[in-house]
């Protein structure tokens, strides 16, 4: 199963646990089953059936454009980041 | 010239097995360039052209109670005034703008303020008209109402108790979640590794600052403009000076409420961006402008309006705190980071939180981030924004560990220096990363190892950026001569028209010169996101690795049929297509081209893509300086940087994006500020005022191009642009605290700021 970092100020959702195993192939799935484990999620997360714009989601290190299509593997790991701007 | 006993600029290769790329090709544009032959945005002209002006914002904030510009229109040689009510009513949604994000009517706002001015230099209203003194003229008739506001103008007022507050709406986000609380803070995050509690108890030694920086701005040479043709049948036709032409495209389609297919960017030559040329200003007045009119209008910023009405970097509060054993192992780091979002949300607060502590394998970390609107204009990106202003902190308190430790600062860096599958404390962990070859190459070189002269003070510091992918598309066609003609989106802003040609012609196996790139416009290529981010050597190059590798694998199949033997057996190397089996057959890349027409037609190669695999790049720096005792001006007397490329494709442009980077950065320490005055008025908006270092005022920056391959390239290329901006303050104040036992704190370290430091 994937291993969902969770961040501080989501813990509340989580019972406190910093990382979650979630089975999942996408990170669609992931958010849907995280959010059956843990009630709200899905509204912490998404917006519109999408990723809200101030969060960025990273797959194995890496912020991906690829939104709630990215595949996600069994050793995977993923991580809900503030959305950032570059120069 | 100044003769030196070392080598000033140095690539530590690992990887030479290439036959274009690592060269140093004169560059495709530079002729033009040169010879004042290349097209800018303020260089257009057309038949019918107007000029267009923009009034702006006496006052930091207030509110508009009406706009009169009746007495404008009714000048001679006035074609059209426009406001922010001229804007077609549209969704408040949320829109990309190339790297970053924003609520469409903030961004609306911004362009012609609403009902509200945040700034002085806010865009209130605007005027077309047959040249730009009538058009300034007008600007004196038209009569704005305002009811003048109190206004805060740092994260210190804006976060105080009872504080003057710019949106009633806005309420402070945290990490997806509406707090509820009207504020000037538009959001806090956090990130938590470890248990930081547990890790400064472990501590031997704790260092705890308080660290601010200033507004600065990008300082691009060439102000903004923008020319706007709508035509009749309802296709809006920019040029203008952009980092990203489709940005532009798709943020006029959401403010005007028109189809991206009805518009057309094509960017013009740029002087120059940073950053800051990825918002749009005056496009969108233009083109309403033009709408009105139905002839093209052109809006070039002064440059009082460049520094008032566009975008700089944030001035910022930060608090850093670091613990370590005496045996020079950290064991907690906490950053405590407030930036200013100017006008509306969005300060560079979030990668600032990524980079501040990136260099470290740290266990135990917390990194708090605020970004907080005040009455400045909205911030745009500058260079690896908000990493300098963390690094200021960041590697001033690891100096002063170290000092306190007994340890050599490098050395104290390399004992505690990130690596392959270092997990960084936002979560990512790292891919294969140059950090401990930066430092290893900074310890090494001649001007570390060197003594210091009498008077002088020597400071170090590391910085890092991130990088990113995004998309990128490009096209090559083959000619019948051989040579190649390369389409591309990215707007070349530091020379990368080049090193994208140069990658193509490495796979090629033909000469840079032998392919002719050219950057379209929105119609004639694929989407391709902003020249940004360091991501266009990295992704528009691997792109055009894509497309060459499409002419390739043609050239090859058009051979086999030609020769009549299966393509499988084939090979093209170095500009040769051969067979693997007999060495008869064999003809160049030229030879196939002219029967191009009689075996199939043209042969054009294309690639679309949005590459993972990109690499983040540390830069650190070596400085010696000396300072006036009496006048307490500092001088940098020696300066070299060290950066890790990945694979320098043109290392002449890499030095130059390192050089670059790190007279941005020093100016940065020393010169530059907005002067602000109580009402918020910038006082010092002219380059003679705002203060860049020039040649003369500099040594020449030494320079170390460092090649730890990024895998996730083909050619290993990690983006150079932004991180060479990062280390140039710390390392300065540094130097100071090296020379003085000051610790600077405040940016910019002014002759005024030393002076008093000495006399504490």
């Amino acid at each position: 199963m994937a291993l969902v970092f969770i961040p501080s100020q989501m813990r509340t959702l989580s019972e406190g646990k910093n990382r979650v195993e979630v089975e999942g192939t996408n990170v669609k799935q992931i958010i849907e089953n995280l959010d059956l484990m843990y009630p709200g999620f899905s509204g912490r997360l998404l917006e519109d059936f999408k990723i809200k714009p101030s969060i960025s989601i990273a797959v194995d290190g890496e912020i991906t454009p690829m939104g709630l299509i990215e595949k996600v593997s069994e050793n995977s790991e993923v991580h809900f980041l503030p959305a950032i701007s570059g120069g | 010239m100044t003769t030196t006993d070392y080598e000033r600029n140095v690539v530590l290769s690992t990887n030479s097995d290439f036959k274009v790329i690592g060269t140093r090709p004169v560059r495709h544009d530079g002729v033009d360039k040169v010879t004042g032959r290349a097209i800018y945005g303020a260089d257009y002209v057309a038949s019918g052209l107007l000029h267009g002006k923009i009034l702006r914002s006496p006052h930091a904030h207030a509110r508009i109670i009406s706009i009169d510009t009746s007495k404008a229109e009714a000048l001679n040689g006035v074609r059209a005034v426009v406001t922010s009510a001229d804007f077609p009513r549209v969704e408040n949604k949320t829109v990309e703008l190339g790297e970053d994000e924003t609520k469409l009517l903030d961004l609306r706002g911004n362009v012609l303020a609403n009902d509200k001015v945040l700034y002085v230099g806010h865009a209130v209203a605007a005027v077309a008209a047959s040249n730009p003194h009538v058009a300034e003229e007008a600007l004196s008739l038209i009569d704005v109402k305002y009811e003048v506001l109190k206004s805060v103008m740092t994260t210190d007022e804006a976060m105080a108790e009872g504080a003057i507050i710019l949106h009633e709406n806005q309420t402070t986000e945290e990490l997806g979640t509406d707090s509820g609380i009207v504020s000037n803070v538009a959001k806090h995050f956090q990130h938590v590794k470890g248990n930081i509690e547990q890790g400064f108890k472990d501590a031997d030694i704790i260092v705890e600052r308080e660290y601010n920086t200033k507004t600065v701005h990008q300082g691009y040479i060439e102000p903004h403009n923008g020319t706007a043709l709508w035509s009749a049948d309802g296709r809006l036709h920019i040029w203008c000076s952009t980092q990203g032409s489709f940005v532009v495209r798709d943020s006029l389609s959401d403010l005007l409420d028109i189809p991206v297919s009805k518009i057309r960017v094509t960017p013009t030559e740029i002087g120059g961006g940073f950053g800051g040329k990825i918002p749009i200003y005056v496009e969108p007045v233009a083109a309403l402008l033009s709408k009105k009119t139905g002839t093209p209008v052109k809006i070039v910023m002064t440059r009082k309006e460049t520094f008032e009405g566009s975008g700089p970097t944030p001035g910022s509060k930060i608090k850093i705190k670091v613990g370590a054993k005496l045996d020079g192992k950290i064991t907690a780091a906490h950053a405590w980071m407030a930036m200013e979002a100017g006008a509306y949300a969005g300060s560079p607060v979030g990668a600032a939180a990524q980079c501040v502590f990136a260099t470290y394998d740290l266990d135990n970390a917390l990194i708090d981030g605020l970004d907080v609107v005040v009455n400045k204009p909205k911030t745009a990106a500058y260079r690896a924004p908000g990493s300098p202003n963390a690094a200021f902190g960041m590697e001033q308190a690891l100096n002063e560990l170290a000092e306190k430790i007994g340890m050599d600062p490098i050395d104290f860096r390399l004992k505690n220096v990130a690596s392959e599958g270092t997990r960084r404390p936002d979560g990512p962990v790292f891919q294969r990363i140059g950090a401990k070859e930066v430092l290893e190459a900074m310890r090494d070189h001649p001007h570390y190892q060197s003594s210091k002269a009498n008077g002088i003070g020597r400071g170090i510091a590391i910085g890092f950026w991130f990088n990113i992918g995004f998309d990128s598309a490009c096209n090559i066609a083959l000619n019948k001569d051989g040579t190649v003609n390369l389409i591309e989106g990215s707007t070349d802003i530091g020379g990368s028209r080049t090193s994208i040609a140069m990658q193509a012609a490495e796979v090629l196996g033909i000469a840079a010169e032998d392919v002719r790139p050219s950057i379209v416009d929105t119609d004639t290529v694929g989407f391709t996101a902003v020249t940004g981010g360091s991501r266009t050597t990295f992704a528009t190059g691997w792109a055009a690795y894509e497309a060459a590798q499409d002419v390739k694998a043609q050239c090859i199949e058009r051979a086999a049929n030609i020769w009549d033997v299966k393509s499988s057996s084939l090979q093209m190397e170095d500009g040769i297509i051969s067979s693997m089996s007999d060495s008869e057959l064999k003809m160049t890349l030229k030879e196939l081209a002219e029967q191009m027409s009689s075996t199939g037609g043209g042969i054009t190669g294309r690639a679309a893509i949005n590459p993972r695999g990109v690499g983040g790049s540390f830069c650190g720096n070596i400085a010696d300086v000396s300072i006036d005792e009496e006048t307490g001006k500092i001088s940098v007397e020696r300066f070299t940087c060290v950066q890790d490329a990945g694979k320098a494709i043109h290392p002449s442009y890499v030095e130059g994006q390192m050089q670059g980077g790190s007279v941005q950065g020093i100016g940065w320490a020393l010169n530059e500020e907005y002067f602000m005055s109580n009402e918020g008025k910038m006082n010092n908006s002219s380059l003679l005022d705002y203060r860049m270092p020039t040649a003369l005022d500099l040594p020449m920056i030494d320079t170390v191009i460092v090649e730890v391959a990024n895998p996730g390239h083909p050619f290993g290329v990690r983006g150079v642009g932004e991180a060479n901006i990062v280390p140039p303050t710390p390392t300065i104040a540094n130097a100071v605290y090296d020379l003085t036992g000051n610790r600077m704190t405040e940016l910019p370290m002014t002759p005024g700021s030393v002076l008093a430091a000495n006399n504490k």
